[in-house]
C-alpha cells in the first residue's frame, strides 16, 4: 500500500517535473578522470560553501538589526544570549573565510590546468567576477558588527574607491550613503549584503555552473587517454566527501575559535594599533603601506589602486590574451605570470601577519 | 524607409523610452541625498588642565575627529585626526612626540608634517585657544 503511494507520488512528481529525463541526464554525465582531477573538487567545495552561507545568513537575519546604535549590542545578543547563536555566527563567518580561500585555490587551480582556453572563456569570466562579488560579500559582511575593526577597515577601504580618478568622489558618496560613515553606510552595505549581492550571485553561480554543464570539464593539455567516470554517483560521492573534511574543519574552528565580537565601534577615538582587513585583502594592504607617497610626481597611492584595477582587468582577460592556449598548445608565458602572481599574493599576505612594521 | 522599419523603430524606442522611466526614479533613488551640514569653525575641545603634558586626546570637530595635544612644555596643538593617505584616525605617539596612523605606518610631526610612510599631504592644523575653563580649538582663516 505505501509503496503504491510512493509510486503515485512519484509518479505524479516525475509527469510535472521530469525528474525521470533529469535523472537520466545526470545519470549519462561522465568527468574527465587523471593525475590532476583532484583540483575539480574545489569548485564543488566553493558551491557547498555558498549553500552555508546563504543558510546560516539567513538564519542570522532573525537577530541582527542594522542600526548603528543596536548593531553590536545584536551580535552580543546572538553570540551570548541565543541558543547555538555563538555556533551559527561562527559557521557564517568561518565559511565565509574559508570560501574565499577555496575561490582563490578553485581560481589558480582553474588558470594552471588552462582550463580557462577555448570554449570556456566565459566560464573563467564568471568565476572570476563570482570572487570578485564574494570579496565584496566579505567586505560588506564585515562592517555589519559595527565594531572598531570593521569601522576602520571599511573607512580605508571606501577611501580607497574614493581615490580612483573621475568617479572616486562620487563613488565613495554612493556606497558610504553620504561624506561619512554612518547609519546610511550601515543600512546601504546591509542591503548590499543581503539582497543586491545575493541576486547577482545567484544569477552568476546560475551562469558558471550551466557552463559547466554544457561544456563539462576540461582537461589539461597533453593529457590523453584519460576515462571518463559517472557523474552519478562516482564524482558526487567524492564530492561529498570533501564537503564532510570541509564541515569537521568549519566544526572544530567554532567550537576551539568561535568568532570575535570586538569593541564597539567609536568614531572619534584613534585607529587601534594592529589593524588590518580581512587576510584576503591584506595583500593589498600591505602593497599600499610600502608604496611611496609620491611616484613621478603622482600619488602612489593612487597608481598603485589603478595598477590593482588594471592587473585585475587582465587577469580576467586572461582566456583572450593566451592565444598558445587557446589552439591546445603549452603557454609557459602565463603559467610564470600566475606563479608570479600566486607567490607576490602568499608572501604579503604572510608578512602582513608576521611583520607588523612592515 | 519600409513600414516595418519604421514600425520596429517606433517600438523599439518606446520600449527603450519606458525602461528609462522605470529605471530614472531608481536610480535617483540608490543615489543618497546631499547632506546640509554646516561646516563648524570652532569647538570646545577639552577643559583647560584637562589633558597633563605629553598626551592627547581626539574630540569631534564636525563631522571629523581631531587631536588635541599638551606637548611636555605645555603647548596646546590642534590637528585634524584624520590621516591624509586613507583617512584612518591618527593616535598620538607619546614616546616620540609625533601622531601615528596605525593602518599603513604613516608618521606626522604635531606641525602636521609628513614624517615617514605613504601619506601624501600633511595634516590641517587649527588654532587653539583657552578661554576660562575651555580650550577652544577653530579653523584657520
Amino acid at each position: 500500500m505505501a509503496k503504491s503511494i510512493g509510486r503515485t507520488v512519484w509518479e505524479f512528481l516525475d509527469e510535472r517535473f521530469l525528474i525521470s529525463t533529469l535523472l537520466g541526464f545526470a545519470g549519462k554525465k561522465t568527468v574527465p578522470e587523471h593525475r590532476r582531477s583532484f583540483w575539480y573538487f574545489f569548485g564543488g567545495i566553493c558551491l557547498f560553501l555558498t549553500g552555508i552561507q546563504v543558510a546560516t545568513g539567513g538564519l542570522l537575519l532573525l537577530y541582527y538589526t542594522p542600526q548603528v546604535g543596536a548593531a553590536h549590542e545584536s551580535i552580543q545578543l546572538i553570540m551570548g544570549g541565543v541558543k547555538f547563536g555563538w555556533l551559527i555566527r561562527s559557521v557564517h563567518s568561518w565559511t565565509a573565510n574559508i570560501l574565499i580561500g577555496m575561490l582563490f585555490v578553485h581560481m589558480f587551480s582553474t588558470f594552471f590546468l588552462k582550463a580557462y582556453r577555448k570554449p570556456r572563456e566565459l566560464t573563467w569570466v564568471s568565476g572570476f567576477l563570482l570572487l570578485v562579488l564574494f570579496m565584496a560579500f566579505g567586505f560588506s559582511g564585515y562592517l555589519l558588527p559595527w565594531n572598531e575593526l570593521s569601522y576602520f577597515a571599511t573607512r580605508v577601504g571606501t577611501d580607497i574607491a574614493g581615490s580612483l580618478p573621475l568617479v572616486g568622489k562620487g563613488l565613495k558618496t554612493f556606497i558610504l550613503g553620504g561624506p561619512e560613515i554612518s547609519q546610511a553606510t550601515l543600512s546601504r552595505f546591509f542591503w548590499l549584503h543581503v539582497a543586491f549581492l545575493p541576486i547577482v550571485a545567484l544569477a552568476l553561480v546560475a551562469v558558471h555552473v550551466l557552463l559547466v554543464q554544457i561544456l563539462g570539464m576540461s582537461k589539461p593539455i597533453g593529457e590523453k587517454g584519460t576515462r571518463e567516470i559517472p557523474f552519478f554517483p562516482d564524482f558526487l560521492y567524492k564530492d561529498a566527501l570533501g564537503w564532510t573534511l570541509i564541515l569537521v574543519l568549519v566544526g572544530v574552528l567554532c567550537v576551539f575559535l568561535p568568532w570575535e565580537v570586538g569593541a564597539k565601534a567609536d568614531p572619534f577615538v584613534p585607529t587601534p594599533l594592529g589593524i588590518k582587513p580581512e587576510w584576503y585583502f591584506t595583500f593589498m594592504f600591505s602593497t599600499l603601506k610600502i608604496v611611496p607617497a609620491h611616484i613621478l610626481s603622482l600619488e602612489g597611492e593612487k597608481l598603485a589602486i589603478l595598477g590593482f584595477l588594471a592587473g585585475g582587468l587582465l587577469w580576467m582577460l586572461v582566456p583572450f590574451l593566451d592565444r598558445r592556449a587557446g589552439r591546445g598548445e603549452r603557454s609557459p608565458l602565463f603559467s610564470w605570470i600566475g606563479l608570479a602572481l600566486a607567490t607576490y599574493i602568499v608572501v604579503m599576505t604572510v608578512l602582513t601577519y608576521t611583520v607588523p612594521k612592515l | 524607409m519600409k513600414r516595418r522599419s519604421v514600425l520596429d523603430l517606433f517600438f523599439g524606442g518606446s520600449l527603450l523610452a519606458t525602461i528609462a522611466a522605470f529605471l530614472y526614479p531608481v536610480v535617483r533613488f540608490v543615489l543618497p541625498p546631499k547632506s546640509h551640514s554646516v561646516a563648524q569653525d570652532s569647538v570646545v575641545a577639552a577643559k583647560a588642565g584637562e589633558l597633563p603634558p605629553n598626551s592627547a586626546k581626539v574630540f569631534r570637530f564636525g563631522t571629523t575627529p581631531a587631536v588635541l595635544v599638551n606637548t611636555p612644555d605645555g603647548a596646546l596643538v590642534a590637528l585634524s585626526a584624520v590621516c591624509t593617505h586613507l583617512t584612518c584616525t591618527v593616535r598620538f605617539d607619546s614616546e616620540t612626540g609625533t601622531l601615528f596612523c596605525p593602518c599603513h605606518n604613516g608618521r606626522f610631526d604635531l606641525g602636521g608634517n609628513v614624517l615617514s610612510g605613504p601619506p601624501p599631504r600633511p595634516l590641517e592644523t587649527y588654532a587653539v585657544a583657552v578661554s576660562g575653563a575651555d580650550v577652544i580649538v577653530s579653523r584657520r582663516r
